[in-house]
């Protein structure tokens, strides 16, 4: 399978990356490589294999209903940008 | 043509554990922006989520009510977007292996039971809250939300009206109130729903494209967006137009619904298992502490009040519309040991009436079980009529006294000393000799006259029984 640099773009977009012009042909064969290196892997028969959610052979262990967390408001806020009111303040997110 | 509706609904509900679902930062509503969100719900390099037991218990405890299949193996995903709501730019949440699977509920609508199917409820974490106003042109974030656990609630697209809508919605709703699992308060958000709605030509087999409301958050206004979107829907197609599958939200002031669609590129997910969480076993022994748990259901308590207390359909249905009154009815019962009618005619009239008029909820009722069980008993041992016991009823509203206290300090015992009945009743004959004589001459109607001079002089006090059947006998 082989991307186009337009395709390459639409996916650095969707990620939310900035990349450079330049790159994006080498973007475009590198990420065409994965994609080929998956499609031969795709066809190793797996249809008797259960899909691994994790690497790791272990279960989740739970924790027990506790609030053990307190309020660190301003120590986190102490490098926030710009705050008010105890508000994260962001860009304008919609119109 | 004729247009048949079909709705599905995805329902929020969120969690009441004391903390998060990945991390130990309190989920207590109403706190200072930011107070609640820790480090985890901050999306910090370096975090890692920790599962609450108590999100996993009560979804467990929500399949099992809905007799859906709880999945033995469970996996939680990672659903990415950007949006400053949540920092980490992706939602924990679940694709594959959801914790509940198929299900069912019944609704009840226009006396007709339908059975509505739930395809799946799984497991994730709330957002935070954006602030729009007010800020210079920028967005205030609150993250205290962030993470508050949700059970999301799909249901399959069985309903065919705005009706059956609200009334599955007040099913589930009645529900996890049941299950102790929500607190279902839909003004604070933790009870939340979107609508999937789409129309056909009746008959045809196949779905139409649908939209999804957004931002429903109260009964009413799901049954008013569902029919104004069909609406929408069925100008826009009988004027030639297509539905394109999109969000909308809707508008309550202006009571439509408009679309939520940006010029930006439509999203994409890009679900996968979210590295930082093993899968989730849910044992054998967590399915049997849960199941020996359960409450009595709402539609088994409905049945089990019309058989044990003899009531109808109706009253069976207020009694059991949530467990504190059920709770509370049956403690009556207990407590006063009076006949299962007389409780039911006084919970769901004189009581109920006054909660409603005081817009209270149960759990708030100046009138414990003790006390208005207090005053039943004396109505059933006819130490007071029916209406004195009214009378008794608004003072036990106002104040802390017991019915005996009200009924000893007013002098309200109904007087059973039949001499002075008598007395009284012989002196109304004699002052109202033209009421005698038409009563005498056929017409029925004045015997009410006398029994209001009775209860008149007497102030309400007179056995009414007695006082009929000695106004009967004296007027023969």
């Amino acid at each position: 399978m082989s991307l186009s640099a337009d395709e390459v773009k639409k996916i650095a977009y969707l990620a939310r990356l900035g990349i450079d012009e330049q790159d994006t042909d080498a973007y475009a064969k590198d990420l065409s490589n994965m994609l080929d290196l998956m499609t031969q892997m795709g066809d190793t028969f797996t249809d008797t294999v259960q899909p691994m959610a994790h690497p790791m052979d272990q279960m989740q262990r739970l924790r027990p209903d506790t609030v053990s967390e307190h309020n660190q408001r301003e120590n986190f806020q102490s490098i926030a940008p710009q705050i008010e009111a105890g508000l994260y303040l962001v860009p304008k997110v919609i119109d | 043509m004729e247009w048949e509706t079909v709705i599905g609904l995805e329902i929020h509900a969120q969690m009441a554990t004391k903390s998060k679902i990945f991390s130990a930062a309190s989920t207590a509503y109403g706190a200072e922006p930011n107070t609640q969100a820790c480090a985890v719900d901050l999306g910090f390099p370096g975090v890692l989520p920790v599962l609450n037991q108590e999100a996993v218990r009560m979804a467990v405890k929500f399949g099992m009510a809905i007799g859906a299949e709880i999945a033995p193996y469970s996996v939680f995903a990672r659903k990415n977007y950007f949006y400053p709501d949540l920092p980490k730019g992706y939602q924990i949440s679940q694709m594959e292996l959801p914790i509940v699977g198929i299900g069912y509920l019944d609704i009840e609508v226009d006396g007709k039971t339908k059975r509505i199917g739930v395809t799946r409820a799984h497991l994730e974490e709330d957002a935070g809250k954006s602030l729009h106003e007010d800020f210079h042109g920028l967005t205030g974030i609150d993250l205290n939300r962030a993470g508050t656990p949700l059970l999301e609630i799909v249901s399959e697209p069985d309903m065919r009206s705005a009706k059956e809508a609200v009334a599955y919605m007040r099913k589930i709703h009645e529900l996890v109130r049941y299950l102790d699992i929500c607190d279902g308060n839909m003004q604070e958000g933790s009870f939340r729903c979107d609508a999937n709605v789409s129309i056909r030509p009746k008959g045809q087999k196949k779905f139409g494209t649908r939209a999804e409301l957004k931002n429903i958050n109260s009964f009413k206004f799901v049954e008013k967006a569902i029919n104004i979107e069909v609406e929408r829907q069925m100008d826009l197609i009988e004027s030639g137009g297509t539905v394109i599958q999109e969000t909308r939200l809707y508008d309550a002031d202006k009571n439509e619904t408009r679309s939520m669609r940006s010029k930006e590129e439509a999203n994409d997910y890009r679900y996968f298992p979210d590295p930082d969480l093993l899968p989730v076993e849910i044992t054998d022994e967590l399915r049997k502490q849960v199941k020996a748990d359960l409450p009595e259901l709402p539609t088994a308590k409905k049945l089990r009040f019309i058989e044990q207390y003899g009531q109808d359909g109706e009253s069976a249905t207020i009694l059991t519309s949530s467990r504190q009154l059920a709770d509370f009815y049956e403690a009556v019962i207990k407590e006063s040991g009076c006949e299962a009618k007389l409780c039911t005619n006084w919970v769901t009239g004189n009581f109920l009436g006054a909660i409603n008029k005081a817009g209270l909820d149960i759990n708030d009722t100046p009138i414990s079980h003790q006390r208005l069980a207090g005053l039943l008993k004396r109505i059933a041992d006819n130490t007071i009529s029916g209406k004195i016991a009214k009378q008794v009823f608004d003072v036990l509203w106002e104040s802390d006294a017991t019915a005996d206290e009200i009924i000893e300090q007013q002098g309200l015992k109904q007087i059973t000393d039949s001499g002075a009945i008598e007395a009284i009743i012989d002196k109304i004959i004699a002052d109202n000799p033209k009421q005698v004589e038409q009563y005498l001459s056929g017409k029925d109607k004045v015997f009410g006259f006398f029994v209001g001079q009775a209860m008149k002089a007497t102030q309400g006090k007179a056995n009414p029984g007695e006082v009929n059947k000695m106004l009967k006998d004296k007027l023969k």
